[in-house]
C-alpha cells in the first residue's frame, strides 16, 4: 500500500463519529460572518445595517486575486458590522445577521437530482468557482481558483483528491464520500476539466475501507479517476506526503509549492463545494462539521450553515460535558484550540472536538534527552529537537539555515517527545521570526 | 647530562623561533586602531545592552569618534554624565537629552481584568500572542510570560505575581529600549522621566470599541474622549478607541486623571492631594522620599 | 460552564511516550541478561549489580538535592538505575563494594552531573564509571571468576577470558587460539567475564525487545556488529594464526552489551539514521583496532567513548534527508 517516505506516527484513530449519517443542522438566531475566512486579503462587505438579504446573497467581495468573496447562509436582515473573536482568538471585524425565515436565492438549483453534465469551458469554471467564494475545505482555506491558475511557466498533469482525513477523530470527509460519491465524482471531473489535465487520483486512508469501495465502484463510469487506498499513517494527508505517496513525486523546499511538480491537490470537501457551485448554483455557505469528543453524549456529523455559533453545535450535540477542558476547531493534532464557543463556524471548520481536562492540559516538560525520536518523526525530514532550540535561543540566520520553513507544523515531533517538550510552539516562533525576515529581505532586493 | 642539554636547547630553540614569529605577526597585521575610541569605550558604562542602537559599547565608541558629532547619540544607560564625558574626549559637544523610562501601558491585574481560558503551553509573550489574544477577553494587554524581564540586562523589569503583570524600578530602568522591542503586544514605552519622576499616562492600549473594552477590562480606556475635552494643553489624542498623552506637550495638571471613567489614566510619583491644596505643589518632605522610592 | 477552557498550539494530543517508559524498557531488556549472569556468577551478580545500582540512585540523589538544589528529583525516571545496572554488568561478579561504590560515584558524579544531569552529558556515564575503574584498579577490573562458583563472592578462582587468550595469541602463544571456547558456548554464556557480557543470546533477546517496543532503531548495534565482523574478518584471512575469527570477535567480551545497550544511549549518540550508522562504524572499527593492534583485551569501552566525543562533530555534518530531495519514485 502506498505511503509517503519520510518520517510520521501513528495517533490513535478515535474515529467515533464514522458511523453516524450527516444531520442538518438548524438555523442559528443569529449568524456571523467573519471578513476573514481564508488565506490572502480579508474580503470586503457589500452590505450594511439594515440590509435585508437572503440565503445565498453576497455579503462581502474578494479583497483581492488571493481572496474570496462571503455569501449570507441565512435570511434576515444585517445587525451590525463589528468584530468577533474568530478561531485566532483575536477579535477580527465580521458581519452579524439576525436570522429571519429561510428564503433562499431563486438561482441556487436545490433539487437534488444530480447534474452531470457541463459544458462549460475551463475559464468560465474557474470564474464560477472564484465566485462562488469556494476555498480549501481541509483547514486551510486557501482561494481554489488560485490553485487552479498556475502561475506562468507551470503545468499540471494530475490532480489529486486529498480525501485522506488522517487527523484523529474526524469524519466529515468520510461521510461525504459515502452519502454523496457521484457529486464528488463529477466535482473531479470539472476540475479536471478546469485545470485541463486527463488523470485524477483520490487518495483515502486504509481505515476506512467502506469509502474506498464505493468510491472505487462509482469511480469506473469516469474516466481518468483512480481510487488510490492509503496507509494509516499520519500525517498522510499533508499535501506534500499526500503527493509523495501518490505520484512519488517530492515538491522541492519553500517556496516551491506542488503545481512546481505538476500535481494539484484539493480536499474532498471542496470539491463537493464545487460541484455544488458549478453545477447548482450554490455559492459556499454550508459545510460539513464533525462534532466530537469522548465525553460528548452523542458524536455527530452535521450540515452546518456557516456562521452559526460553535455553542450551537455542542448544545445540539447533548450539551458541553463537565469535564471539557478544551475546544478545538478542526482535529487534534493540527486544530486550534479555541478561546470562545461563541465564535461561528468558518470555511473551514472541519470539526468541533471536545478533549477533557485531564487529557488536555499539557504535562510538564522535562529536558531533551536526545533520543532522536522526534528526527525520526519528522515527515519533512527536519531536526525538530534542533531547530526548536534554536528558536528558543533566537538564532535566526540558522534556522533558516536549518530549513525551519520547510515545516508543516504537523505536530508529529511533540506527540511523540518523551520529555513532553513544546517543541512545535517554538518552532511556529522561528518560523514566523524567519519568514519576516526572508520578506524584508526580499522587500530590500527589489 | 647530554640528554638534558639536549631538552634544554632544543625547547629553547622553539621558544624563540615561536617568538619571532609572533613578532613579526604582531608587526604585519597591526590594525591601526583610533586611541580615541579605546577612551570612549572606557568611559561607557560597558553593559552591552545595545540601547543606543549600536552593537554593543565598542561599536558606539567607534560610532561617536567616527561621526565626528555627538547628534542623536546618546547612551541610555550612562545618560547625560557619561555623554558629557564622551564628549570631553573627542572635544565635541554632547547633544541635549531628556531622560526617559520604560512604561507598562497596562493595568489589567488580575483583579481588573478577569481571565476567561488557561493558557497551556510554552511560557513566553511571544508564542502566546502567536497562539490568541490572551487569557483575557483584552487581546491589547500584558500576557505577563516575562519577555521584557528576560530582555532586561539591568533586572528592572519584572512580573508582579499578584497581579500578573510587569512592573519597572524606574531606578534601574536606564530606558535601553531592549523591552520595548522584547514586548510582542507593544505596550512597553519609553516616556520622559518628568520632573520629579512624576508622569502621566494612559495605562492602556486597548483599540477595541468602549463596550468590548469595559466588558474585559475594568480599567481599560474606552475612548470615550473626555480626557481630550479636558486637556488644557491639547496633549491628549484619541485614535482606534484609544487616549493616548503626548508627554512633551503634558503639562501634568492631571485634569484627565480625575476625569477618566474607568481610571485608565495613571499619575505616579505626585504627592497625596490635600483637599483643594494647590496641584503643582512643592513636594514637602515625606512626598520627596516617596518621589524617589 | 465551570471551568476555564484551556488553549495551546496544536498538537493536542500525546502519543504518552515519555522518559521514564523508555529508561524502564531498555532495564526489562536487561533482565535476560541479568538472569544468565546470575545463573553463571551466582551470588556475585546479585551483590555487584544491586550495589552499583543503590549507588547510582543515592548520589543522583544527594547531587541533585545538596549540590544542583534542584526541587524536583530525577531518580524516580529510571535513568540512574539503568546507569547502574550498565555500570555492574561491566564489572566481574567478585569487584569489591567500595569500589563499585566509587564507580558509582565516577559515573553518576563525573559523568552525569556535572554537565547538568540527563540529556546534557557528552559520554555515557556507565562507561566514564567503569574505565575510571579500569584506570585505577586494573588487576580487580581483570580478574574474572571461573563460571559456576555460585556461593562465593571474595575468593572465587578466576580464569583467563577469551578475549585475554585471543591477545596472548597475538604476543605469539600459538596454541592460545585452540584453547577457545567454541562459538555456541561463547553465544549462550558460559565463559568468564563481565556480568552482563557472557552470554550473546541474552542480549539479542533484549535488542529484540528495544526494537519491538521502539525504544531504539537497528541502526547503531547491526552497523557496529557487521563492521567488526568484516574488519575482523579480513584480518583473520590475512593472518588466522594470529587473529580470532570473525564470530568469535563478535560474540566475546562487551561487544553485544557494548552495541545493544551501551552505544545505543540516547544523550550520546547522533540524532540522525545517517549520524547513526557512521557511529556504529566508527565504534566497530575502533573496537577490532584496540583489540588486535592496542594494549588492553577489550576495546568496546574506549570506543564507545572515543565515538561519544565526535557525536556533536556527527551531528553537524550528517543530517537526515530532508524531504523534496529524493529523487522520484
Amino acid at each position: 500500500m502506498k505511503t509517503f517516505r519520510i518520517g510520521g506516527v501513528h495517533p490513535d484513530d478515535k474515529k467515533l463519529s464514522a458511523g453516524k449519517a450527516i444531520e442538518r443542522l438548524g438555523l442559528p438566531r443569529q449568524a456571523v460572518f467573519p471578513l476573514s475566512q481564508h488565506i490572502g486579503a480579508p474580503a470586503t462587505a457589500v452590505v450594511k445595517k439594515g440590509d435585508e438579504v437572503k440565503v445565498g446573497t453576497k455579503i462581502a467581495e474578494a479583497g483581492g486575486f488571493v481572496s474570496a468573496p462571503i455569501y449570507s447562509s441565512v435570511s434576515g436582515k444585517v445587525n451590525k458590522i463589528d468584530t468577533v473573536t474568530d478561531a485566532s482568538g483575536y477579535r477580527k471585524p465580521a458581519i452579524f445577521i439576525d436570522v429571519d425565515g429561510d428564503e433562499w436565492e431563486a438561482s441556487i438549483d436545490r433539487s437534488e437530482d444530480i447534474v452531470k453534465e457541463c459544458t462549460l469551458l475551463p475559464e468560465e469554471i474557474i470564474k464560477k468557482i472564484s465566485a462562488a467564494g469556494v476555498v480549501g475545505m481541509g483547514g486551510a482555506c486557501f482561494p481554489t481558483h488560485v490553485k487552479l491558475s498556475p502561475p506562468p511557466g507551470c503545468k499540471a498533469d494530475c490532480i489529486i483528491i486529498n480525501a485522506v482525513e488522517c487527523e484523529p477523530y474526524l469524519t466529515a470527509d468520510h461521510r461525504l464520500m459515502l452519502e454523496k460519491p457521484e457529486q464528488i465524482l463529477i466535482g473531479v471531473t470539472i476540475l479536471m476539466k478546469a485545470a485541463k489535465v486527463d488523470k485524477a487520483y483520490i487518495g483515502i486512508e486504509s481505515n476506512k475501507p467502506d469509502a474506498i469501495a464505493l468510491m472505487t465502484q462509482k469511480a469506473a463510469e469516469f474516466p481518468g479517476i483512480e481510487v488510490v487506498p492509503l496507509k494509516v499513517k499520519y500525517p498522510q494527508g499533508g499535501e506534500k506526503q499526500l503527493i509523495d505517496a501518490v505520484i512519488g513525486r517530492q515538491v522541492p523546499a519553500p517556496p516551491a509549492i506542488p503545481i512546481n511538480v505538476g500535481a494539484i491537490v484539493q480536499n474532498v470537501g471542496t470539491v463537493y463545494a464545487v460541484y455544488e457551485a458549478v453545477q447548482k448554483n450554490k455559492p459556499l455557505f454550508e459545510r460539513i462539521v464533525t462534532v466530537t469528543g469522548k465525553s460528548l453524549k452523542t458524536t455527530s456529523n452535521f450540515l452546518v450553515r456557516m456562521g452559526t455559533p460553535i455553542s450551537q453545535l455542542i448544545d445540539a450535540a447533548g450539551g458541553m460535558p463537565e469535564d471539557t477542558g478544551k475546544v478545538i476547531s478542526g482535529g487534534p493534532m493540527m486544530g486550534k484550540a479555541l478561546a470562545d464557543i461563541e465564535s461561528p463556524v468558518c470555511k473551514g471548520t472541519s470539526g468541533v472536538l471536545l478533549i477533557n481536562e485531564k487529557e488536555a492540559v499539557r504535562r510538564e516538560p522535562s529536558p531533551c534527552i536526545r533520543c532522536a525520536k522526534c528526527v525520526s518523526a519528522c515527515p519533512m525530514g527536519l531536526e525538530p529537537y534542533l531547530i526548536a532550540t534554536l528558536s528558543v535561543n533566537g538564532m535566526w540566520e540558522r534556522l533558516e539555515k536549518e530549513s525551519v520553513m520547510s515545516c508543516i507544523e504537523c505536530g508529529s515531533c511533540q506527540f511523540t517527545c518523551p520529555s513532553h517538550r513544546p517543541m512545535l510552539d517554538y518552532i511556529r516562533l522561528g518560523k514566523g521570526k524567519v519568514g519576516a525576515m526572508i520578506k524584508a529581505r526580499n522587500m530590500k532586493k527589489q | 647530562m647530554n640528554v638534558i642539554l639536549l631538552a634544554v636547547i632544543s625547547l629553547g630553540g622553539i621558544g624563540i623561533v615561536a617568538a619571532i614569529v609572533l613578532f613579526a605577526a604582531s608587526k604585519k597585521f597591526a590594525i591601526y586602531e583610533d586611541p580615541r575610541i579605546a577612551k570612549v569605550a572606557e568611559v561607557l558604562p560597558q553593559a552591552n545592552c545595545g540601547g543606543c542602537g549600536y552593537p554593543g559599547c565598542n561599536g558606539f565608541a567607534e560610532a561617536c569618534v567616527k561621526a565626528g558629532s555627538l547628534e542623536g547619540k546618546l547612551c541610555p544607560v550612562g545618560g547625560q554624565a557619561v555623554m558629557e564625558k564622551v564628549a570631553g574626549i573627542l572635544g565635541l559637544d554632547a547633544a541635549d537629552a531628556t531622560p526617559k523610562v520604560a512604561v507598562i501601558r497596562c493595568n489589567g491585574t488580575c483583579e481588573n481584568r478577569a481571565k476567561n481560558t488557561v493558557y497551556d503551553g510554552a511560557r513566553t509573550c511571544a508564542i502566546i500572542s502567536a497562539t490568541y489574544g490572551g487569557e483575557t477577553g483584552c487581546s491589547y494587554g500584558c500576557l505577563g510570560a516575562g519577555d521584557c524581564v528576560a530582555a532586561c540586562q539591568f533586572g528592572a523589569i519584572s512580573i508582579n505575581p499578584e497581579t500578573g503583570i510587569a512592573e519597572v524600578d524606574e531606578e534601574k530602568c536606564t530606558a535601553c529600549g531592549a523591552c520595548v522591542k522584547a514586548c510582542p503586544k507593544g505596550i512597553i514605552e519609553l516616556r520622559n522621566k518628568g520632573k520629579n519622576n512624576r508622569r502621566v499616562y494612559v495605562s492602556c492600549m486597548n483599540k477595541d470599541k468602549g463596550a468590548v473594552t469595559r466588558k474585559a477590562c475594568n480599567v481599560g480606556c474606552i475612548g470615550c474622549g473626555k480626557c481630550v475635552k479636558t486637556c488644557p494643553f491639547e496633549a491628549i489624542t484619541l485614535a482606534n478607541n484609544l487616549a493616548y498623552i503626548d508627554y512633551n506637550k503634558c503639562k501634568l495638571c492631571r485634569k484627565c486623571v480625575d476625569e477618566c471613567p474607568q481610571s485608565a489614566i495613571i499619575a505616579v510619583n505626585f504627592p497625596p492631594r490635600k483637599p483643594k491644596a494647590e496641584q503643582d505643589a512643592p513636594a514637602t518632605a515625606d512626598n520627596a522620599t516617596q518621589a524617589e522610592a | 460552564m465551570a471551568n476555564k477552557l484551556i488553549v495551546s498550539l496544536s498538537p493536542h494530543v500525546h502519543g504518552g511516550d515519555t522518559v521514564s517508559k523508555n529508561m524502564y524498557g531498555v532495564l526489562i531488556a536487561l533482565i535476560p541478561a541479568f538472569i544468565v549472569s546470575i545463573a553463571v556468577f551466582g551470588v556475585g551478580a546479585f551483590i555487584v549489580t544491586l550495589t552499583s545500582v543503590a549507588a547510582c540512585i543515592f548520589f543522583e540523589w544527594a547531587i541533585t538535592k545538596y549540590i544542583l538544589k534542584r526541587d524536583k528529583t530525577t531518580i524516580l525516571d529510571g535513568s540512574a538505575a539503568l546507569t547502574g545496572v550498565l555500570l555492574a554488568f561491566n564489572l566481574p561478579s567478585n569487584f569489591p563494594i567500595w569500589m563499585i561504590i566509587i564507580g558509582a560515584l565516577v559515573a553518576i558524579g563525573v559523568g552525569k552531573m556535572t554537565f547538568g544531569g540527563l540529556g546534557c552529558n557528552v559520554f555515557n556515564p556507565a562507561l566514564i564509571g567503569r574505565v575510571f575503574l579500569l584506570i585505577s584498579f586494573p588487576v580487580a577490573m581483570t580478574s574474572w571468576p571461573q563460571t559456576g562458583q555460585y556461593d562465593l563472592y571474595t575468593d572465587a578462582v578466576t580464569g583467563a577470558t577469551p578475549l585475554a587468550l585471543m591477545k596472548s595469541a597475538m604476543h605469539g602463544d600459538a596454541t592460545a587460539l585452540q584453547q577457545l571456547p567454541d562459538a555456541l558456548s561463547l553465544f549462550l554464556g558460559n565463559n568468564p567475564g563481565s556480568l552482563g557480557e557472557v552470554s550473546a543470546l541474552a542480549l539479542l533477546i533484549g535488542l529484540a525487545y528495544m526494537l519491538w517496543k521502539k525504544i531504539i532503531t537497528w541502526h547503531i548495534p547491526v552497523s557496529i556488529i557487521l563492521t567488526v565482523f568484516v574488519f575482523s574478518g579480513i584480518m583473520h584471512l590475512v593472518n588466522p594464526e594470529t587473529y580470532a575469527g570473525p564470530v568469535v570477535h563478535i560474540l566475546t567480551g562487551g561487544l553485544m552489551l557494548g552495541a545493544i545497550f551501551m552505544a545505543t544511549d540516547y544523550v550520546t549518540s547522533p540524532m540522525s539514521h545517517k549520524g547513526m550508522i557512521i557511529y556504529g562504524i566508527g565504534i566497530g572499527f575502533l573496537t577490532v583496532v584496540i583489540r588486535l593492534f592496542g594494549a588492553y583485551p577489550e576495546g568496546m569501552s574506549f570506543a564507545i567513548l572515543i565515538m561519544n566525543a565526535f557525536t556533536p562533530l556527527i551531528n553537524t555534518y550528517f543530517k537526515p534527508k530532508k524531504f523534496g530531495e529524493a529523487k522520484t519514485k
